[in-house]
């Protein structure tokens, strides 16, 4: 027993030179038998790779939302269509409410002396937002409860509007014409980052004006959409509920008025995305693998016969079939693990191509590599397995006589 | 010489079977073989002389009949176990040297050196121990093709005999080369057989036999002279 233990260990650094010396013999076979589990690997590696650094850049841009906050749009019944500065008080006072951001979208050309755009979007918010996200103002001042109070003509603008109005001219204290009206801009911000979910799917504001101004300006005196600033430690669920219960009463119960979403659901919904998307890939790649699997079987098998008589010289000189049988396995696996590595290199680049054509980030994602290495190498072991006893179970006396 | 039996056939029976036929290839063969003898079986071809060698050397069990190799008996014996018998005592020379020719002839002479566990170092050593004695220490670097035929038999005789095994059993070993090397080989199995080697020579060429201590004939699978005909 000893020795036989002790045979086997001393011949596999022996069985994997002789793979590997049939493998460089067999180059162009080799090659051909690998691209099958090579085309899996890499298609693995490429697509979870390349879902991840999607989705990741995705959720990424989500945190950076801030979670803690809750985003209602309002479709309204037939009797009420949206919310009035009372409504978004009666929320504000809710037990896990901090406070609400009301968003109000204005349609119209922004102009500055005789530039005019198109382009630029025109939010109405309000003094809150700039209290709950003290960071935002780089230049002059923030919109303020007074400016809420008096519907004001001001304006704080964002860094596009600077390029495209006032490089090398101070902004504060300029008029700018929105839909035809002078507003007098007070501040600058960086980067609008504290919409809320709203923003993800609006884009961030270029101008961002008085809310009540907003409205004055749409001719209306209702917000159809708010982002709701949750308690520090506020659980976002009561919250949800709280909201749903004031926004029931609010609408006299009518169905269907209004739709809360947070972050988490939409973080949720998206993992959920993400997960199902690399499911479906890995079960097409693993397609790709049982084909290259079937490959390798069909070259081992070849193989075997062509090296029958090897084999009977080898049972001839003292080698039990265990121990042919590994020398086959070995020779499968190697070969298999090595396609599989190759895939995995041809993966990673790929993918690293497409992160950078995407626009997103590349995250080395060492679980695709371990996984379709792996997966790789025990296909090469299951797919060698028959191969190799075939090979173990030859009759060394007809193996001999094969020459 | 010894005196000690190496092995003992008693009605060994041997049947293929081939496309539905049996074929009696063996047919009641007795033999004797005493520790450091140097045995020819002369036959012609189809007389079963390959036969009879398979089961001398464990590769083949026989149908019926008792085979006692060094006191076992090979009937009992399970594949991995044969396979062990084979390692440590049988030296295989076959007709064509079997050399595997991706390795060199260091390595092929290693090669049932791996089978019975011993580690690369004793195994480089005992190897080019071996391929000295077969007057190849210029060659052991050298693949199979870059030797020539009596030089690959050389090889093949130091790979037979690197595991120490206690007889040599050579099937036609100079049918592939030309007389003078032929003969070359012949005085290196004498001088084996003279440093106490058992040698069991399969031929069907008489001169060569003839170089045995013993002979015997087998014809249409019997032994009919040299042979034990009573047990």
């Amino acid at each position: 027993m000893r020795r036989r233990v002790r045979a086997n260990f001393v011949m596999w650094g022996e069985s994997i030179r002789m793979a590997l010396d049939n493998i460089r013999g067999n180059k162009v076979r080799s090659f051909l038998t690998l691209l099958g589990i090579m085309i899996g690997v890499m298609a693995v590696i490429t697509l979870i790779t390349t879902v991840s650094g999607v989705s990741g850049t995705i959720s990424s841009s989500f945190s950076s939302l801030g979670v803690g906050t809750l985003t209602v749009s309002v479709t309204g019944s037939d009797l009420k269509t949206g919310m009035t500065p009372e409504d978004l008080a009666v929320i504000s006072a809710l037990d896990s409410v901090d406070g609400v951001v009301p968003t109000v979208s204005l349609n119209g050309r922004v102009s500055y002396g005789s530039n005019v755009q198109t382009s630029f979007r025109v939010t109405g918010r309000n003094a809150y937002y700039f209290k709950a996200n003290e960071d935002l103002i780089v230049q002059g001042r923030p919109l303020t409860f007074v400016d809420d109070d008096n519907h004001s003509y001001v304006c704080v603008i964002s860094q596009n509007v600077v390029d495209e109005f006032f490089l090398g001219i101070n902004p504060v204290g300029e008029t700018l014409y929105v839909a035809g009206l002078p507003f007098t801009i007070v501040g600058r911000y960086e980067e609008d980052s504290g919409g809320g979910v709203a923003s993800i799917f609006s884009g961030s504001p270029d101008v961002i004006i008085p809310y009540t101004t907003g409205l004055k300006v749409n001719n209306s005196n209702e917000v159809t959409s708010y982002t709701v600033y949750l308690k520090e430690g506020a659980d976002s669920a009561t919250a949800k509920a709280e909201i749903e219960e004031a926004m029931d009463t609010l609408f006299d119960f009518e169905e269907d008025c209004y739709t809360v979403a947070s972050m988490e659901t939409i973080e949720e919904r998206m993992e959920t995305m993400t997960t199902m998307m690399s499911s479906l890939l890995a079960g097409i790649a693993s397609i790709a693998l049982l084909v290259g699997g079937i490959g390798i079987m069909n070259m081992m098998l070849t193989t075997v016969t062509e090296r029958t008589a090897e084999i009977g010289l080898k049972k001839a000189l003292g080698a039990i079939p265990w121990q042919i049988q590994s020398q086959f396995l070995l020779e499968s696996f190697m070969l298999s693990l090595f396609g599989g590595l190759c895939g995995a290199a041809m993966g990673l680049i790929l993918s690293y191509a497409l992160c950078q054509v995407l626009g997103t980030n590349f995250v080395f994602n060492g679980g695709a590599v371990l996984l379709g290495v792996g997966f790789s190498a025990a296909v090469g072991i299951i797919f060698g397995w028959a191969p190799a006893r075939k090979a173990s179970r030859l009759n060394p006396i007809d193996a001999l006589r094969a020459v | 010489m010894g005196g000690d039996i190496f092995f003992r056939m008693r009605g060994i029976d041997k049947d293929y079977h081939l496309a539905g036929e049996s074929v009696h290839v063996l047919k009641k063969i007795n033999l004797d073989l005493q520790e450091g003898d140097y045995l020819s079986v002369l036959g012609p071809s189809g007389s079963g002389k390959s036969t009879l060698m398979n089961i001398i050397g464990c590769l083949d069990i026989p149908t019926a009949g008792e085979y006692i190799l060094r006191g076992r008996a090979v009937e009992d014996l399970d594949e991995n176990e044969l396979a062990g018998l084979r390692n440590r005592e049988i030296g295989f020379i076959f007709q064509n040297s079997q050399l595997l020719p991706r390795l060199t002839a260091r390595k092929n002479v290693e090669l049932p050196l791996i089978y019975a566990g011993v580690r690369p170092r004793e195994r480089r050593e005992r190897a080019e121990a071996m391929l000295e004695r077969v007057g190849l220490s210029d060659r052991m670097e050298h693949l199979p093709s870059q030797l020539s035929g009596g030089q690959q038999q050389r090889v093949a005789i130091a790979r037979a005999m690197v595991c120490n095994p206690s007889i040599l059993l050579a099937d036609e070993p100079t049918g592939a080369l030309d007389q003078k090397t032929g003969a070359q080989i012949m005085e290196l199995f004498q001088e084996l057989n003279d440093e106490h080697r058992t040698v069991v020579m399969i031929t069907h060429d008489l001169k060569i036999a003839s170089r045995a201590r013993r002979i015997v004939h087998i014809i249409d699978g019997e032994i009919t002279e040299g042979g034990l005909h009573d047990a």
